[in-house]
């Protein structure tokens, strides 16, 4: 059986890898070497490649001059609490969906992903009044119950596909040993399922780490902004400063890259579940 | 032993496996569905499905932010309104190009990359692990960042393209009407293509060699494999994503709104940067009666999408 490609193909294909990583990665190199220039070398034209002068100065004068400590604080309690509740909530939904055979059950997926094709600047007006009318507006508590609505549609459709890997077996020989099904789900199934809660509730943290518009509509204290809210500030603003600008934009996506990082393999393997069997 | 109940036997929803399920379905059970289902329609009912029904409802009513006391239904008069405004032709043009401008070449590299990251190699792991990321980031910094790079003044873009002799002047690339469409799509393909490259890559994995290797011991050569054999075995795969990407790049604003926010002379407005514009005008109506013709829009599409492709398999 041949398991190499002639020399031509290869050649392409280490051609197209190499091209495409340096294209995929010359975005973030350039933010973090912009972040580190000097302000006068960030103007500067023909563009230096690598900062000559490198300097903290963009750092230091995002922190004293706007309130990015306080951002990343709210954006890191709103997405940790709302990721994990969100997780919590659709692992029952999920778990529903994928052992029981009921005759509503194609009606309930389809009413979690009717959920995704809407636009959801459909609802941002009557939200912001139903916040107004719950006195939730400018409140972290309630941008949290918003993203937790927000993330639980898509959650228990990829948790479905986790569960639907474990065998029923499994349920079954737990509940002959004399565990009910609560206690069989708690002590048998998620335990095995670790991997696609981690992958589930990363997916749900950095989705409301990254949310703009809800964020932008329900918040309006400058310290109690999320990170998207601030630099959506930031630009607003009549004159752009791309070196804070860039400090701040490396800071946000570090995070997310290392847990995008640590979990890529098992968001494919839901994402592809929640497409081919949602 | 058990008898399969009538409720297993009804419910002959697609995609539910092979494995049998032998279940008694008692009202024990039923309740232990509703309760578990419960937690999760309570909060999407209040947050999502509320506001979505109220918003839609606005779209037949005059429904101003600045007078909030008159409110009366005026039936497909706000449909009427943004059909017949002025930049309602430009801006469907401008969204069918961002839409079919950002998925075809998504879907081309990032199957061509999945091709090439099929079989294994020493640095796989760290290749993935690399071109990952930008999935990571949002789609508003990722037009941040492009704007940065598009920069007529100190962008790299044209910094570069000066260098390698492909222009004389600066590009004023979002400022030039021609121009910033290329550029957004061009940010927007940036981004899109890890999902393609992961989703076909996670679909080719399932493809069983043995299926590859009796094609090219029939002589099959590399082209025909690829389109008579690999090709159809993720189709399904295909499929579904090319209908979730495009339903989510027509509802996708955020790199236009970090970039352009619709400009110049609204030649990067799609239906949602309008529909957020819209909103913050507090034309709450108007931005509904769009949103719904949003929805009318691709559900049609994806009717008819999913009418040719099942007509096409059954012939």
């Amino acid at each position: 059986m041949i398991h190499r490609d002639p020399l031509p193909l290869r050649l392409v294909r280490i051609g197209g890898l190499s091209v495409w990583l340096l294209i995929t990665i010359f975005p973030l190199y350039w933010i973090v070497v912009s972040s580190l220039k000097a302000p006068a070398d960030i103007a500067a034209y023909p563009v230096q490649y690598l900062p000559l002068r490198p300097t903290l100065e963009n750092y230091i004068s995002l922190f004293a001059k706007s309130d990015f400590g306080q951002n990343m604080f709210s954006s890191l309690v709103v997405a940790t609490v709302s990721g994990l509740a969100a997780t919590a909530i659709a692992t029952l939904s999920a778990y529903v969906l994928s052992r029981f055979q009921f005759r509503a059950r194609g009606l309930v997926v389809m009413a979690f992903l009717v959920t995704q094709m809407i636009p959801a600047f459909i609802a941002l007006g009557p939200l912001y009044q139903l916040m107004v009318a719950l006195d939730l507006v400018d409140n972290r508590g309630g941008l949290m119950l918003v993203y937790v609505a927000m993330c639980i549609p898509f959650s228990t459709i990829m948790l479905k596909g986790f569960f639907d890997n474990v065998p029923d077996d499994l349920d079954e020989a737990a509940m002959i040993d004399g565990c009910n099904r609560l206690t069989a789900l708690v002590r048998i199934i998620l335990p095995v399922m670790l991997p696609g809660l981690a992958a589930t509730f990363i997916f749900n943290f950095v989705n409301s780490w990254n949310e703009l518009f809800l964020s932008v509509t329900l918040i309006n204290s400058s310290d109690k902004r999320t990170i998207p809210t601030a630099l959506n500030g930031f630009i607003t603003s009549f004159n752009i400063e791309w070196g804070p600008l860039s400090a701040a934009a490396v800071l946000t996506v570090i995070p997310t890259m290392i847990l995008f990082g640590i979990a890529s393999k098992w968001i494919v393997a839901g994402l592809t579940a929640g497409a081919t069997k949602g | 032993m058990t008898e399969p109940s009538v409720a297993q036997r009804r419910a002959g929803s697609p995609g539910t496996g092979t494995r049998s399920r032998r279940r008694p379905f008692t009202l024990r059970t039923a309740l232990l569905i509703a309760a578990f289902l419960a937690p999760a329609f309570v909060f999407v009912a209040i947050f999502t499905y509320y506001p979505m029904l109220r918003g839609s409802q606005m779209a037949f009513r005059q429904w101003n932010l600045y007078d909030l006391t008159t409110t009366p239904w005026v039936g497909l008069e706000n449909f009427r309104a943004i059909i017949a405004d002025p930049s309602s032709g430009r801006i469907l043009l401008n969204t069918i190009g961002w839409v079919l401008g950002s998925i075809i070449p998504q879907l081309v590299i990032g199957f061509a990359i999945a091709l090439w990251l099929r079989r294994a190699f020493r640095f796989r792991g760290i290749y993935q692990a690399l071109v990952f990321y930008p999935w990571a980031v949002s789609g508003f910094l990722i037009g941040l960042l492009f704007r940065w790079m598009f920069n007529s003044e100190f962008g790299v873009v044209n910094d570069l393209l000066t260098r390698i002799g492909l222009i004389d002047t600066p590009i004023p690339w979002l400022a030039d009407p021609n121009l910033a469409m290329i550029a957004v799509v061009t940010a927007n393909i940036w981004y899109g293509v890890t999902f393609f490259a992961m989703m076909i890559l996670a679909a080719l994995q399932s493809v069983p060699d043995e299926l590859l290797e009796a094609a090219a011991i029939d002589g099959s050569g590399r082209a025909r494999t690829l389109f008579s054999v690999m090709i159809p075995a993720i189709q399904s795969t295909l499929v579904l994503t090319v209908l979730l990407r495009v339903i989510w790049i027509f509802n996708f604003p955020d790199i236009i709104w970090a970039m352009t926010k619709g400009g110049p002379a609204d030649q990067t407005h799609i239906a949602t940067t309008w529909m957020i514009q819209l909103t913050q005008q507090g034309n709450y109506g108007h931005a509904s009666a769009l949103g719904l013709t949003v929805v009318g829009l691709l559900m049609v599409f994806a009717a008819i999408y999913l009418a040719l492709l099942s007509k096409d398999n059954t012939r």
